[in-house]
């Protein structure tokens, strides 16, 4: 009992300048699970599609990039100009499959039970394994950081009595997920297509009433939960390198979507902090005691009990029954 | 013309109940049978009975086990791949532990404990439903597939991490372990997987049945109808984690030989939910046409004269079973027993179109 509900909170006040450090972990993991989530409320929230192929298209959109990227190098085209050029390659991509998805897959199953729609997702998912193996191999390839200006090295604080690192590129992907959601919140908010995509959130039916074209705001959809895909994949490669397995880190954020609600943007953020830091803590201070590897279903059970007290999420829209 | 009813009186009522009331179908289950027990055996070589239709068989029977919770009660469930290791697991320290009974009685005796750990993991069906049903499910997936690693217990601390299935009996033939023939292991397999899905053709046809429908199709309502959700939902969460169970012991014990954690990985539950979703939901014979296509389509891709490396025709697979599957279920989003259901319809009325 001790080592469970005492020890852990002893060492954390003993050592202040450690928790900090497991912090910052948990807070970096964090808001990279809430980016990819974002992907998922974006496609949930405006076509009621569960999409399991976003992590999946968190690994395929930074494959594209590198793989872009090592094409131009082989022919004498490297440097930051062209990982740039390689960086607008990889959104046209991202681009073609949000239109390929939605004249393929989504229209033709317009209107059907939302379990199908789930199940071809599975299919796309499964379909771009296959096509990202083939056409990029499946080594693991590392990310084109250096060209991309993303930066390296530490920033060592001396704080707490003790010091504190803080990886250059954490700092940097916190940045620029911060800035990423921002501007979602402003397109959502300010323009006239966002004005179109809450709409269409609201009720399908009525927004096609009043004259929004609905294939076209699901390849809109998709295609910025592609944008946001990409830029998931450039954190998460940068900090371990663009392989497949990727794809199951992706899961991570299925709990981070229960937690704040499938159809919330905040809550997307917010849960993707409790579920990093949380799930940091975790395997940092109680890991040790069950043998380790915790991480792995941690933050389900943080989720699910969440979930008890609030079955629609921490942000979710509340779930009305009628008879 | 074919397959006609007129003219078949049910003049008793056991006549009434029974599971196949019309004739053309008792005839065409007889057939399928004597083909299953006789013509297969007599015919299919090694090759065919060990990787085609012994795990055909199994993962038909997980498919029918997820198909009561997925299918007839609605509850979404992620966790298939785990459960089945609870069952491989529960019957591989069983069979450890007391070698000394048959081991196809551990088999089924290993459904129970899948079964109390479904429930365990059922419980939260009563507050959240769908999606967030789904992913909470995926607790249990993660969860149990980490016991199954760092529980030391369980593989009898085996330093592969893996379970290794010894040699079992049953009148004097082994039926697992080495020395077993895949032809046994197929009967096996056979006969315990047509008595399983007779149960559970009785269960779905029944009260219990007709009580997990009706929560399928409006839980309010069928609270208001006085069916308790709680002993309902659970109850299907503990008979659908049976059949994986026992779906999970024979996988192990008939057809890997020997099994690691990674086995029972999520991949697994996805596979199995495939089959459910393109065999078509709420349907038992739906289950084993989703487990024949799921299962032996990436075979025969494989036999294709495709050409390429072993990592090439892999990763083809992939890509055409991921396109297929878009491909079926734009074709006939109701499954391949919605196709069936069809093809009696035009049998029934042949030679006229309606």
């Amino acid at each position: 009992m001790y080592d469970v509900f005492i020890d852990p909170f002893v060492q954390m006040v003993q050592m202040p300048d450690l928790l900090v450090q497991v912090l910052w972990e948990g807070l970096v993991s964090g808001v990279l699970y809430a980016l990819i989530a974002l992907g998922f409320v974006l496609i949930f929230k405006a076509s009621g599609v569960f999409n399991f192929a976003q992590g999946i298209m968190v690994v395929f959109s930074a494959l594209s990039l590198v793989g872009i990227y090592q094409f131009l190098a082989r022919n004498g085209f490297s440097g930051h100009l062209a990982a740039f050029v390689a960086l607008i390659g990889a959104i046209g991509v991202m681009f073609l499959l949000a239109v390929a998805v939605e004249k393929i897959v989504l229209r033709p199953l317009v209107n059907q039970p939302d379990i199908i729609l789930f199940m071809a997702t599975f299919g796309i998912t499964w379909f771009l394994i296959g096509l990202g193996e083939i056409i990029f191999g499946g080594e693991p390839k590392a990310m084109i950081s250096d060209q991309l200006l993303l930066p390296r090295g530490s920033w060592n604080v001396d704080m707490l009595g003790g010091m504190v690192v803080f990886q250059k590129l954490d700092v940097a992907a916190a940045v620029i997920a911060s800035l990423m959601i921002a501007s979602l919140a402003v397109f959502f908010q300010k323009t006239r297509i966002g004005r179109a995509l809450r709409a269409v959130a609201d009720s399908h039916k009525a927004a096609l009433s009043v004259g929004i074209s609905l294939n076209q705001i699901w390849v809109i959809v998709w295609f910025a939960a592609g944008v946001v895909a990409l830029v998931a994949g450039i954190m998460w490669g940068a900090r371990s390198s663009v392989s497949f397995s990727l794809q199951i880190i992706a899961l991570k954020a299925l709990p981070v979507l229960i937690l704040g609600g499938f159809t919330s943007v905040p809550g997307a953020i917010v849960g993707g902090l409790i579920i990093g830091v949380g799930e940091k803590l975790a395997e940092f201070y109680w890991g040790p005691l069950v043998g380790g590897g915790i991480e792995a279903w941690f933050a389900y059970v943080i989720a699910l009990v969440f979930l008890l007290f609030r079955p629609q999420g921490l942000f979710g829209d509340k779930i009305i029954e009628r008879i | 013309m074919f397959y006609r009813e007129a003219g078949q009186f049910k003049d008793n009522y056991a006549a009434d109940r029974a599971i196949f009331p019309i004739l053309q179908d008792r005839i065409g289950l007889g057939v399928i049978l004597a083909v299953a027990f006789l013509v297969i055996p007599m015919l299919g070589n090694a090759f065919f009975l060990n990787s085609i239709m012994t795990p055909f068989l199994i993962m038909a029977l997980g498919a029918i086990g997820l198909n009561i919770l997925v299918g007839y009660t609605g509850l979404l469930s992620l966790g298939t791949g785990a459960f089945m290791g609870v069952g491989a697991y529960a019957a591989y320290k069983l069979t450890t532990s007391f070698p000394q009974v048959n081991v196809l009685i551990w088999v089924m005796c290993s459904g129970f404990f899948a079964a109390a750990v479904g429930a365990v993991f059922g419980l939260p069906s009563l507050r959240i439903k769908g999606f967030y049903l789904a992913v909470a499910t995926l607790a249990a997936q993660f969860f149990l597939q980490w016991s199954f690693v760092r529980v030391g217990w369980l593989y009898n601390y085996d330093p592969s991490g893996a379970i290794q299935i010894p040699a079992r009996t049953l009148f004097g033939l082994p039926i697992t372990g080495p020395h077993a023939t895949p032809l046994t292991q197929y009967l096996v397999t056979l006969s315990i997987v047509v008595f399983m899905t007779l149960i559970a053709s009785n269960i779905v046809h029944g009260r219990i049945g007709r009580s997990w429908m009706a929560v399928r199709d409006m839980d309010i309502a069928a609270q208001l109808m006085g069916i308790r959700l709680l002993p309902t939902k659970l109850l299907a969460f503990a008979v659908s984690s049976f059949f994986c169970g026992v779906a999970g012991a024979l996988m192990v014990f008939f057809w890997l030989g020997a099994a690691e954690p990674v086995v029972f990985d999520i991949n697994l539950s996805f596979k199995i939910l495939f089959m459910v979703i393109i065999g078509g939901l709420g349907s038992l014979i739906g289950c084993f046409l989703g487990a024949a296509l799921i299962h032996v389509l990436p075979i025969l891709i494989r036999m294709l004269p495709l050409g390429g490396d072993a990592a090439m025709v892999e990763h083809l697979t992939f890509l055409l079973v991921g396109a297929l599957i878009i491909f079926f279920l734009i074709v006939e989003p109701h499954g391949l027993a919605q196709l069936w259901r069809l093809l009696k319809q035009k049998l029934r009325v042949w030679p006229f179109p309606y």
